[in-house]
């Protein structure tokens, strides 16, 4: 990919690692979920929505490669430990990576993977939304541009969801099964550590929790005007961001990787 | 004087404002030669249409002393594979015109809007047989409250492109590519592409 403009990072030198670690972070989620996206090319329900999808995947995985870019650039400029984006995407292990739990689950049925991205697509677009005011000039850039097409994505998922959940009682039911065993896996979306802390104290980071109300209420009315009822829990399965992840993550990792770790350098 | 002559400031400009500002950096550049050399380059996934007339080029500047050219792209959308491609082929296009030590610069900020495309290139997506985007409103952005927050509302029925009748139907948001959605038209029958408002 050509070199991305440099934009000069006004940013304390200590916070460095941190940013690089938050970067990777967004990158993380970005690819699994792409990655998972990809698994539906060919399988997809008919043509169009094969061909929705595999978009849908390619959006995430050019998000992604901004997010590992601008790690990679911090990595570089800061750090000096000079990473490039093939380090970061296949040199890392399981237990580096710092995606989200709830991106890592496999595609399931139709439903399950339209829940989840209905539940992902209406988060990704307060997340972008406040991601543009960092005062990191980089991820507010990705962001700018990256919420577009979140936004493309919330309308269909949306689309989907009304399709799914007022359609047929089979649709329903796998449906609202998905979204039920999807919601374990929602709190730890609105919660941040002492790294993100840290970064959203000089601006650069989002907290989540200042949208989760918001979050909240454009689930309920979609779900709602899908004849579907918002998941009543208390359960809250965390892990992802600390690097503790389900058995899902290293099965997707081992053929995302297996080609660069046994032909390491090859270029095609 | 006769004062009913049209003068130029009496004219209302039809480009938009971020198509006048695009304009005016290449109207006001003194690389007026690179320009119009890179006029040839045309987007890898549609072949008729130059990466100026898609929004895609940006700048284009020479170091007055060490000569190096340096050209600014935006990428369509984060993931376009034609990204690489494009900066390959202005690469090969200059050194094959005498400018040896040139770079690509990619650029995400500005992001890359379909209101980018020039009038050209919007008679020319069509002429193609791609319908071209049509500005939608954002359903209360920002308010988020409710269905609908930060989603797109569905633009004005797309004409066309072969026959140019209004009666068509969205057969999916995805296109052959990210930046179209598969239409079908009900008056002749055909299915075509729509590049998307973004």
């Amino acid at each position: 990919m050509p070199q991305t403009e440099k934009t000069a990072v006004t940013l304390d030198p200590s916070m460095a690692d941190g940013l690089m670690s938050y970067t990777l972070r967004l990158a993380d989620d970005a690819l699994v979920l792409g990655h998972r996206l990809s698994e539906w090319v060919s399988n997809g329900p008919f043509l169009e929505e094969d061909i929705a999808l595999a978009n849908t995947a390619l959006d995430y995985i050019g998000r992604a490669r901004m997010f590992y870019g601008h790690a990679a650039q911090i990595s570089t400029d800061m750090l000096a430990c000079q990473k490039t984006e093939d380090d970061l995407v296949y040199l890392r292990n399981e237990r580096e990576y710092q995606n989200h739990l709830i991106v890592e689950f496999p595609i399931g049925d139709f439903a399950f993977t339209m829940a989840r991205q209905l539940l992902i697509d209406t988060y990704s677009v307060h997340y972008l939304d406040a991601l543009k005011k960092s005062a990191d000039p980089t991820l507010a850039a990705i962001a700018e541009k990256a919420i577009k097409e979140s936004r493309y994505h919330l309308r269909r998922s949306q689309d989907w969801i009304l399709r799914l959940g007022d359609g047929t009682d089979e649709s329903h039911r796998r449906v609202q099964t998905a979204i039920n065993e999807l919601w374990d896996y929602i709190e730890a979306l609105f919660e941040v550590d002492a790294l993100e802390l840290g970064l959203i104290e000089q601006g650069i980071a989002v907290n989540p929790a200042a949208f989760k109300a918001t979050w909240l209420a454009d689930i309920t009315a979609s779900l709602e005007q899908a004849t579907l009822s918002v998941p009543t829990t208390d359960n809250a399965i965390r892990g992802g961001r600390q690097g503790y992840h389900t058995e899902n993550l290293g099965h997707l990792l081992t053929e995302l990787q297996f080609v660069h770790r046994s032909y390491p350098d090859c270029q095609w | 004087m006769n004062p009913h002559t049209v003068q130029p400031q009496d004219y209302i400009s039809l480009l938009t404002q971020a198509q006048q500002q695009r304009q005016q950096i290449r109207d006001n550049s003194p690389c007026q030669t690179l320009w119009d050399l890179l006029d040839a380059i045309k987007d890898p996934e549609i072949p008729v249409v130059s990466i100026w007339d898609l929004g895609i080029l940006q700048g284009v500047e020479q170091d007055s002393v060490t000569k190096q050219v340096t050209v600014t792209i935006t990428p369509t959308y984060s993931g376009c594979p034609a990204v690489e491609m494009i900066g390959d082929d202005i690469k090969a296009l200059l050194q094959a015109s005498g400018y040896q030590d040139c770079q690509i610069k990619t650029a995400l900020a500005p992001a890359w809007t379909t209101d980018w495309i020039t009038p050209a290139g919007r008679s020319q997506l069509q002429q193609f047989g791609i319908a071209p985007p049509i500005p939608c409103v954002h359903s209360r952005e920002g308010q988020g409250q409710g269905q609908g927050q930060g989603g797109e509302q569905e633009p004005v029925a797309i004409a066309c492109p072969q026959c140019g009748s209004r009666e068509t139907i969205k057969v999916s948001e995805f296109g052959s590519t990210a930046c179209k959605a598969a239409y079908r038209c009900d008056g002749c029958g055909e299915s075509f592409d729509y590049f998307k408002h973004f």
